[in-house]
């Protein structure tokens, strides 16, 4: 790990947040309750379609201690609108994306098993569940559309969307791509299924809605990764509330991985029902719950092709995919496989011309949305799928076949044909350094030792980029976003000196606590300890728009730098009045504002309490008070990219997989906190790595999740997985004042495909299906196919 | 879960008469199966009847027999010297199943009253022909297991210990399943009187013996004598996890690795 | 149903429903919310805390089984002003992210180093297969545990 004293920017400042969660302090959603609460449980559809004959809630409302029981007729009776999904894709013809109505609680028609048909609240929740078990629900159980693949031949599952298609994307230069493939020398194609992911944050979802009568204020309590937007979204398109009149507090949030970014029915029922019943009305979803509720992630059927010259110029690249975006359109779901996706697809390389088409379906099934990576690791898949089979197609060192089509340093700025510019980046320097730790010249020998064992050994990597820092609004807005993507902070300095930073970014488990309270500390020149940093709650900050998309540092940190700035300039101008001269002739540095050339200067202390207690200030010039706010938008976004290398051996006789090596090397750009830049490597990792070997979210043919827990969804434990080799090269982004790229998502979007072309090199396969388990190895060796006690 | 009445029976009497006299009672062990059961609503008893404080029914004796009281729990058969002494086997399975903290809960009477087909220490009581003694009588282990999740107790009959023979040497090799950590396919393979026992779990309904393997054992314990031979798969378990042919391949190789342990 | 119990050092008589969990008399009756429930089919760990000495998932446990069991919570451990050394390593290694396994985690790792001889990374990870981090990815924890089983 790398160490650097001090609490400043490049330093492993342990975390100021940790002191609470390792003595059991945290305050998580189901750790709050409400005078007079109530408890909420939902009716879930049991079918994963089915029409809605008749709810009989006579049962559940006679259930002692059961206060009110709501169907999704009540809600639309009080004019609570659908959930909305906020970024709106246009098909290749021009025609608008279609999206089907998405009552927060069904009315006619359920789509997918576990979508809430109903609420029952009660005094406590026991009462709540015997409530919900006493309803009887008359349901006609229809076919369910379940696989994405063939969805658009399918029943039509929403009156609105013919052939179960949502739109028929397409992106990049088809005409030149074709013209690309037909002078090439060699061709590789793949089919992939990128399988579907259940987020599985170890925090559940959970909601607690309060009403205040005399005030007609709505308070919602939720673990969410943006607060601000959940408030923006409940109130001007469901109408649970007016904006002036709703507060969404998210206090310590356990995990979110994407899963808490969305606009649920959950929140949005027990803001309302809490109106109705005049009482706060709690829900904490229990895991069952969350394997059906909270959306899923992945879940692409691709065909890929790559065109190369013979000496392995990538020549050009076609993709084409099918999407699932489950039964309804989730907040954010339109936007994953096309601009998160499509936009990708260069990879850190000049292919010059790329051409994707997507089409996204609905099927019966839980919602799909962005889950860490959000596309990127679905693009980066399919690019270093194809990279990793071309190089054994064509008898190359795959290493080399990178190397030989890398954009090179001097080519910075870079404008990829799918439309993104990369500001920086030196993708050899990162490669060089993961050969380095992987010992990749001594690969053959290694491998050859574990063939000696009756082993089977394999070497995969994964040269992936990402854009990050969502977003530049005014491009975001374009491409078809509902809403700006900048971030807001405020810097307050105390009449005493230390400083409150509000952000409009949301810590789910990144520490920013401690990486915000760093850059402040080192901007402004103050003790770490003295800055205190507040997210969370949409009633003490301004409007901001959250953590996701690796933004948090790359867009919230430089908000909060520019605050930080108007800050030192406002300081000036207080110390320019002390010392009766201009604010141009006062300097700072190192917390000290010092007037140019004299022995005159102030501590930043001093210059606090002078704002608070301003003597003689000329008011029209010169405000009392030291408290700003910023608005960042950034100008793109940044582009981390690395090379992942996984080194895997595989035990032929059950088709277990185990990884033996791990190498990550990263350009985050510059770092605030390495200590806390490796941990979410690591934790990325794992996310990726589970992809390839363990996680698969399964439903049988009628729509029911086959994997629906803890026993049967494999969630990577901590035996499953190696200790990682984690290293770092930099090129600083050019762009932001932090020169950060954001680094939360990098491990999710390299380390699946660097598994998987390990994997595949062991068993000489071509292709194999995620994940790749045991048994399916096993079959891939021929396992089934030959004698059971073969050794 | 559903409300229910709570009961902590002093003795083996006083248990078999609070289960008689409830409507729908059950007998509660170390709980890891069903408390999760209960917290589920998968079932509603009107009485739990729990055993943990009858005296008498935890505890380990080594002797000419390994017999562990049915309140054992399993990180107590693991880490007790006497049984790896003398059944390292037995230690070695125990120190397998679940978790560390279900095995410091979850109990060998509560496993094996449950016939869980998953369950690692139904293939040691089968293997090793254990003897399950009752508050009734006494059942041989091979006769103890009937079908998935079905055992030959009676109706209220209390599993006191289980009385494993000794044998002269005894591997066991399992195969997990990676979500829930249950045995997709566990092999306990034993020399015992002279002839080779094989208790295969997690393959079947229940813990059954192997024929086929115990065949091709009875020359001798080599991992060479298991070359080329195959289980049926015909009534094996078939899931998402694992198919019926893959267990059947999986039955073969875990027998050949206890044998090998074995041999090493 | 009446319970009576040491939580922490401190002795408790409380009046339960039958069917009340550990987990809940602790952080219901008791206001002890470090520990936290993460699944309801007994497999994630969060829950953990140890009774009569033994890690185990207070979720999987009824309150009237622990009648009269001496149960420790990750609030009796350490305080913010002195650490158990389990803490202290948990923060030194940056183990935790989301904090909602850490609980779970620093109580069966506590357990995990006093109930083993000769801990190294392949019996810390094997001994810590009931606990689910969604977050860390592990390699932190484990760290963390060899480093605090050097000054436990």
């Amino acid at each position: 790990m790398s160490e650097t004293g001090g609490t400043g920017i490049g330093a492993s400042v342990r975390r100021k947040e940790d002191v609470r969660f390792i003595t059991g302090a945290g305050n998580y959603m189901d750790d709050i309750n409400q005078p007079g609460q109530t408890y909420a449980v939902f009716l879930r559809s049991p079918h994963a379609r089915a029409k809605i004959l008749g709810i009989d809630a006579s049962g559940a409302l006679a259930t002692p201690g059961v206060v009110a029981v709501f169907t999704g007729a009540d809600l639309a009776a009080d004019g609570i609108g659908d959930l909305p999904c906020g970024w709106l894709v246009k098909s290749r013809d021009g025609s608008d994306m279609i999206q089907p109505p998405h009552p927060p609680i069904a009315v006619e028609r359920v789509n997918y098993v576990g979508e809430p048909y109903g609420i029952v609240i009660a005094e406590t929740l026991q009462a709540a569940r015997d409530g919900a078990e006493a309803v009887v629900t008359d349901f006609e159980d229809l076919p369910a559309v379940v696989d994405a693949a063939t969805a658009t031949s399918g029943d039509q599952l929403h009156e609105s969307v013919p052939n179960n298609r949502c739109y028929d994307w397409e992106f990049g230069d088809q005409a030149a791509t074709e013209a690309a493939f037909a002078q090439a020398a060699h061709v590789t194609s793949l089919d992939i299924v990128n399988n579907r992911l259940i987020p599985n944050a170890m925090e559940p979802r959970a909601a607690i809605g309060c009403y205040e009568a005399a005030s007609g204020d709505y308070t919602l309590y939720m673990n969410s990764q943006n607060p601000h937007l959940e408030r923006l979204v409940l109130a001007a398109f469901v109408q649970v509330a007016p904006e002036s009149k709703l507060r969404v507090v998210s206090p310590d949030v356990g995990g979110g991985f994407g899963s808490k970014i969305f606009v649920y029915a959950e929140e949005t029922a027990v803001t309302w029902a809490a109106g109705k019943v005049r009482r706060p009305v709690k829900w904490v979803a229990d895991r069952s719950e969350s394997f059906l509720g909270d959306c899923h992630g992945r879940d692409h059927v691709t065909h890929a092709e790559l065109a190369l010259a013979d000496d392995g110029e990538f020549l050009g690249m076609r993709v084409a995919t099918t999407a699932n975006m489950g039964a309804y359109l989730s907040t954010f779901a339109s936007s994953v496989p096309t601009y998160l996706y499509g936009t990708l697809l260069a990879g850190q390389y000049r292919t010059p011309a790329i051409y994707v088409e997507v089409q996204s379906v609905f099927t019966n099934t839980t919602p799909v949305d962005a889950y860490r990576g959000a596309g990127r690791p679905e693009a980066t898949y399919v690019v270093e799928r194809l990279v990793e089979t071309a190089a054994r197609e064509l008898g190359m060192d795959p290493a080399e076949l990178r190397r030989r089509n890398f954009i090179q340093p001097d080519q910075f700025p870079y404008e990829t044909p799918v439309a993104l510019t990369y500001d920086t980046g030196d993708y050899e320097a990162s490669l060089d350094r993961a050969l380095e730790h992987i010992d990749y010249a001594r690969f053959a020998a290694r491998r050859a030792e574990s063939e000696a064992l009756g082993r089977k050994r394999g070497i995969g990597f994964s040269s992936y980029i990402e854009a990050c820092g969502l977003a530049p609004s005014q491009v975001a807005l374009s491409l078809g976003a509902g809403v700006g993507l900048f971030e807001s902070a405020e810097v307050r300095v105390n009449v005493t000196g230390s400083v409150t930073v509000i952000t409009g970014s949301h810590s789910h488990g990144q520490g920013h606590e401690t990486t915000f309270a760093q850059v402040v500390s080192e901007k402004l020149g103050i003790p770490f300890e003295n800055v205190e940093v507040v997210h969370g709650d949409s009633g003490r900050g301004d409007y901001g728009l959250g953590t996701y998309g690796s933004r948090s540092i790359a867009v919230g940190g430089s908000a909060i730098v520019k605050a930080a700035d108007k800050i030192i300039a406002k300081g000036k101008k207080i110390v320019a009045h002390n010392f009766e001269t201009t604010d141009d002739r006062i300097d700072f540095e190192d917390g000290v504002f010092s007037e140019q050339e004299s022995n005159r200067s102030m501590e930043f202390g001093e210059v606090a309490f002078a704002a608070y207690v301003p003597a003689n200030f000329p008011l029209d010039e010169l405000e009392p008070g030291l408290s700003e706010k910023a608005f960042y938008d950034p100008g793109n976004f940044t582009y981390p990219a690395g090379t992942h290398v996984c080194e895997v051996e595989i035990d032929p006789e059950t088709g277990t997989v185990e990884i033996v090596d791990f190498v990550a090397v990263d350009d985050f750009g510059l770092i605030i906190n390495p200590m806390i830049v490796e941990g979410q490597v690591h934790g990325g990792l794992v996310q990726g790595i589970g992809q390839a070997l363990l996680e698969h979210g399964v439903y049988d043919e009628s729509g029911q999740l086959v994997t629906g827990s803890y026993m049967d969804y494999c969630m990577p434990r901590a035996d499953d997985v190696p200790s990682f080799t984690v290293d770092t090269t930099v090129t600083p982004c050019t762009h932001n004042p932090l020169g950060v790229k954001g680094c939360g998502e990098a491990g999710a979007i390299g380390a699946t495909a660097a598994v998987m072309n390990a994997v595949t090199d062991a068993l000489g396969v071509k292709e194999l299906a995620m994940p790749a388990t045991s048994e399916t190895v096993w079959n891939a060796l021929g396992g089934s196919g030959a004698a059971s006690g073969a050794a | 879960m559903y409300r229910f009445n709570y009961h902590r029976a002093s003795s083996l009497a006083q248990a078999a008469e609070l289960r008689s006299g409830a409507d729908d009672g059950v007998f509660l062990a170390g709980g890891m199966t069903l408390i999760p059961t209960l917290k589920q609503r998968l079932a509603a008893p009107t009485d739990v009847v729990d055993l943990a404080g009858i005296e008498g029914l935890s505890g380990i004796t080594v002797g000419d027999t390994v017999t562990v009281g049915a309140m054992t729990p399993h990180a107590d058969v693991a880490g007790s010297a006497a049984v790896q002494g003398a059944i390292p086997a037995l230690a070695d399975l125990a120190g397998r199943i679940g978790d560390a903290h279900v095995r410091n809960r979850g109990t060998i009477g509560g496993s094996i009253a449950n016939s869980d087909p998953a369950a690692d220490y139904p293939a040691a009581v089968v293997a090793l022909n254990a003897t399950v003694h009752t508050d009734r009588r006494d059942i041989a282990g091979e006769d103890f297991f009937l079908d998935l999740f079905e055992t030959a107790l009676e109706p209220g009959e209390i599993v006191t210990s289980v009385e494993f023979p000794v044998p002269a040497r005894a591997a066991y090799a399992k195969f997990p399943n990676p979500a829930s950590r249950y045995a997709i396919v566990g092999v306990m393979v034993a020399e015992l009187d002279g002839a080779v026992r094989v208790g295969v779990t997690g393959a079947g309904p229940c813990a059954f013996r192997s024929a086929e393997l115990e065949a091709a054992l009875a020359g001798g314990l080599s991992a060479a004598a298991l070359d080329g031979v195959s289980v049926p798969d015909g009534n094996l378990n078939s899931d998402l996890h694992a198919s019926a042919a893959y267990r059947a391949h999986l039955v073969a190789v875990m027998a050949r690795r206890a044998v090998a342990q074995l041999a090493g | 149903m009446e319970v009576t119990l040491t939580v922490n050092g401190a002795d408790h008589t409380l009046d339960v429903p039958d069917n009340a969990l550990l987990v809940e008399l602790l952080r219901e009756r008791l206001n002890l919310t470090g520990t936290h429930v993460g699944c309801d089919t007994s497999q994630c760990g969060a829950c953990v805390v140890h009774m009569d000495g033994r890690a185990v998932k207070s979720c999987t446990v009824l309150a009237g089984q622990a009648d009269g069991a001496d149960v420790t919570t990750i609030e009796g451990i350490g305080t913010a002003d002195a650490l158990h050394p389990m803490q202290e390593a948990f923060r030194e290694c940056h183990a935790l992210q989301c904090g909602f396994c850490t609980p779970g985690m620093i109580m069966a790792a506590i357990d995990l180093v006093q109930t083993s001889d000769d801990l190294d990374e392949a019996a810390v990870r094997d001994g810590l297969e009931g606990n689910l981090c969604r977050c860390t990815g592990y390699h932190n924890i484990v760290r963390a545990v060899l480093s605090a089983r050097d000054n436990m």
